[in-house]
């Protein structure tokens, strides 16, 4: 384990960094921290962010197509949304002292990961409503919970996106109701959105607590503050009776309301596709992640052109 | 180090009505001064608040630990002979 | 022509406008060169979307036939567009974006600011709000024009190309027709054709300082007051409309 201390300095330090952490306490960028500790935030706050980034491509994928102006503008705003909050947690995870060229270098080369939810295609218009209502009120879930995470640059972006994205997730349930009040097509195309998003929704929130492979330190240090199947179970109970108000059909024949423990159970989540995507099998994982790179390469020149304009300004 | 660069970073500290304090809202990069500013508008007041916006460059910051707050804050914590409530006024008196 | 007319056709213009290059700024989402830039470029994509709204939604109650801005926005075809054929060109690399906003926001800057003082009250207050949102545009694409002449070789060759292939297009910006003339005559419309002068002015001084060549060529295309358009208007148009056009019952 690489955060066993060494010197008796070092087992000081790391006793007041978790008595600390235990009692509630904040830690920031400049304390003391155990490198175990930094590595994960590194690795969870990079991921985080670079699915805000990549999770703009699905939603932009409709911006041109966008049915109305009222609907262009939201889509538009929403999407921009997620590429500030890619650059708070960028900003955070940079605290921790790696910088955002090596956080996208990473994430070319494969070493970083983004969340697995934008590797499915947007087919039609209320993919877009099925995004904001099931994905991002799945990651509203998971965001409110980190609010509290104990890395106070990463709680502060969060506390910041939770606020900014109050309205995503009621603009993408506007727009399923809307389609579900609508004309047949529409009711067709709001239904088979809630068909493919459904699974890969409650997939977002990662494998059963078991399964986690780095969910014993995530607790221990507050990084995490609920476990997968908790946050996962919190969403399906507050979205199953909003899909059954507008009239849509959650595409599991085992979901059911169970009196006694008061929540629905689900059936089994298909773990085989979830591997099989992360792994790179999905159907959008090489679009993504070319559109990406290229869009990176393209830009290469403008940014040469403004550092070479800032050195001959001085 | 990579080839590539994502520019230098900035804090931003915007002021949300003209006479208060700045706030730290948060970091962004750009190569310079003018870009910085209107990466900042850009990136924090997408939604209208604020009157004006400082930029400093990040590795212009220094930061104290928490390692280090005893040292620099309780000192002046039994110092409360600087509030107001320490003193005793005579009965009466108006306007102090 | 009436003058309710006329007034349709003016607001159409300049709605056009908006629309058309809001949409052209909306295909950046997620394509700019860095994080920054791709909120920037969306911010302008929304303030022309908000300015389109406003005088899309005035010219269908000026033309009284119960049309709506979306109606006018989706369900027109390319002969009835009325936009600029400077607002319809391609992204084409950033330093494109960036030359057709400085020569687009240079002109509206002068546009809104005459316009503020129409005497329609709805289009002057349009103006005044628009015109905060030129300003911040135009000193935006200035800004990057100076820093693309003066960056690299590469970057100044490509700007210094993105200047020579949309200078075709500028002169239309100036143009008058009837419906100029009519509204001016009752201090509605506003003398564009006065403003090109200080516009050109404006142009070689940033140019100037970007260490960039006005292009010699005088030839301009021209068109657009009468419907006809470039190419590139119908496929943005085809993309833009689809779902309006395929599901014409549908409410979205």
């Amino acid at each position: 384990m690489e955060n066993i201390a060494t010197t008796p300095k070092d087992e000081q330090r790391l006793a007041k960094f978790e008595e600390w952490v235990q009692s509630g306490e904040a830690i920031e960028p400049r304390d003391w921290m155990p490198e175990a500790y930094r590595k994960h935030l590194i690795r969870q706050i990079s991921q985080h962010a670079h699915s805000e980034v990549i999770g703009m491509q699905p939603e932009g994928n409709w911006v041109t197509r966008a049915p109305s102006l009222r609907a262009k503008q939201i889509l538009l705003a929403k999407i921009q949304d997620e590429g500030g909050h890619g650059l708070y947690l960028y900003s955070a995870a940079e605290t921790l002292g790696i910088t955002r060229d090596e956080m996208i270098e990473q994430l070319h080369a494969g070493k970083a990961k983004y969340s697995n939810i934008f590797n499915y295609p947007t087919l039609n218009w209320a993919d877009i409503g099925a995004i904001g209502w099931l994905v991002d009120g799945a990651a509203i879930v998971n965001q409110v919970s980190l609010q509290r995470t104990s890395f106070a640059p990463y709680s502060r972006a969060m506390v910041r996106i939770c606020k900014e994205e109050s309205f995503h997730q009621r603009q993408g349930y506007e727009i399923m109701a809307k389609m579900m009040a609508g004309t047949e097509a529409q009711r067709e195309m709001a239904q088979d959105a809630m068909n493919r998003w459904w699974w890969p929704s409650l997939m977002m929130f990662g494998p059963h607590d078991g399964d986690s492979p780095h969910s014993a330190d995530a607790f221990r240090w507050k990084i995490k503050r609920q476990t997968n199947d908790e946050l996962r179970q919190k969403f399906i109970d507050k979205t199953v009776p909003q899909a059954e108000l507008i009239g849509l059909t959650v595409p599991d024949p085992d979901m059911k309301w169970n009196e006694e423990k008061q929540s629905y159970d689900h059936g089994r989540i298909n773990w085989e596709e979830f591997y099989r995507v992360i792994n790179g099998h999905g159907p959008c994982n090489k679009q993504r992640m070319d559109h990406h790179k290229k869009v990176h390469a393209d830009g290469a020149w403008v940014r040469e052109a403004a550092e070479a304009y800032r050195a001959k300004m001085k | 180090m990579s080839q590539d660069n994502q520019f230098p970073s900035w804090e931003v500290f915007m002021q949300s009505r003209p006479g208060a304090n700045f706030i730290h809202q948060g970091s962004i990069h750009a190569s310079d001064k003018k870009m910085a500013i209107q990466n900042a508008r850009d990136t924090y007041s997408r939604r209208g608040e604020g009157t004006s916006i400082w930029v400093v460059p990040t590795e212009a910051i220094a930061a104290s630990t928490t390692e280090d707050a005893d040292m620099l804050f309780d000192p002046a914590n039994d110092k409360i002979y600087r509030l107001p409530t320490f003193y005793t006024m005579p009965e009466g008196a108006k306007h102090i | 022509m009436t003058q309710q007319e006329a007034l349709f056709k003016y607001l159409l213009r300049w709605g056009d406008n908006a629309l058309i290059l809001s949409h052209r700024l909306s295909e950046w989402c997620s394509y700019a060169p860095f994080i920054e830039e791709d909120l920037a470029l969306t911010n302008f994509a929304l303030d022309m979307i908000g300015r389109a709204q406003a005088l899309l939604k005035y010219a269908g109650e000026v033309e009284g036939k119960g049309n709506t801005e979306d109606l006018l926005a989706y369900r027109r075809s390319e002969r009835q567009y009325y936009n600029n054929l400077l607002m319809e060109q391609p992204n084409g690399d950033f330093g494109v974006t960036m030359v057709r906003q400085l020569f687009i926001s240079a002109f509206e800057k002068d546009l809104f600011t005459e316009l503020q003082n129409s005497r329609d009250t709805t289009l002057a207050a349009i103006a005044a709000k628009t015109l905060k949102e030129v300003r911040y545009h135009l000193e935006h694409a200035a800004n990057w024009v100076i820093r693309l002449g003066n960056g690299t070789d590469e970057s100044h060759e490509r700007v210094q190309k993105a200047v020579n292939d949309l200078w075709m297009f500028t002169g239309e910006l100036f143009e008058m027709d009837e419906v100029d003339r009519q509204l001016l005559s009752d201090g509605i419309a506003v003398d564009i054709s006065r403003m090109q002068e200080r516009w050109t002015g404006y142009i070689n001084d940033v140019l100037q300082v970007a260490t960039l060549q006005k292009p010699q060529d005088e030839f301009m295309q021209t068109g657009s007051r009468n419907g006809i358009h470039t190419e590139h208007l119908g496929h943005l148009l085809s993309e833009m409309q689809y779902l309006q056009r395929a599901y014409p019952d549908a409410q979205w």
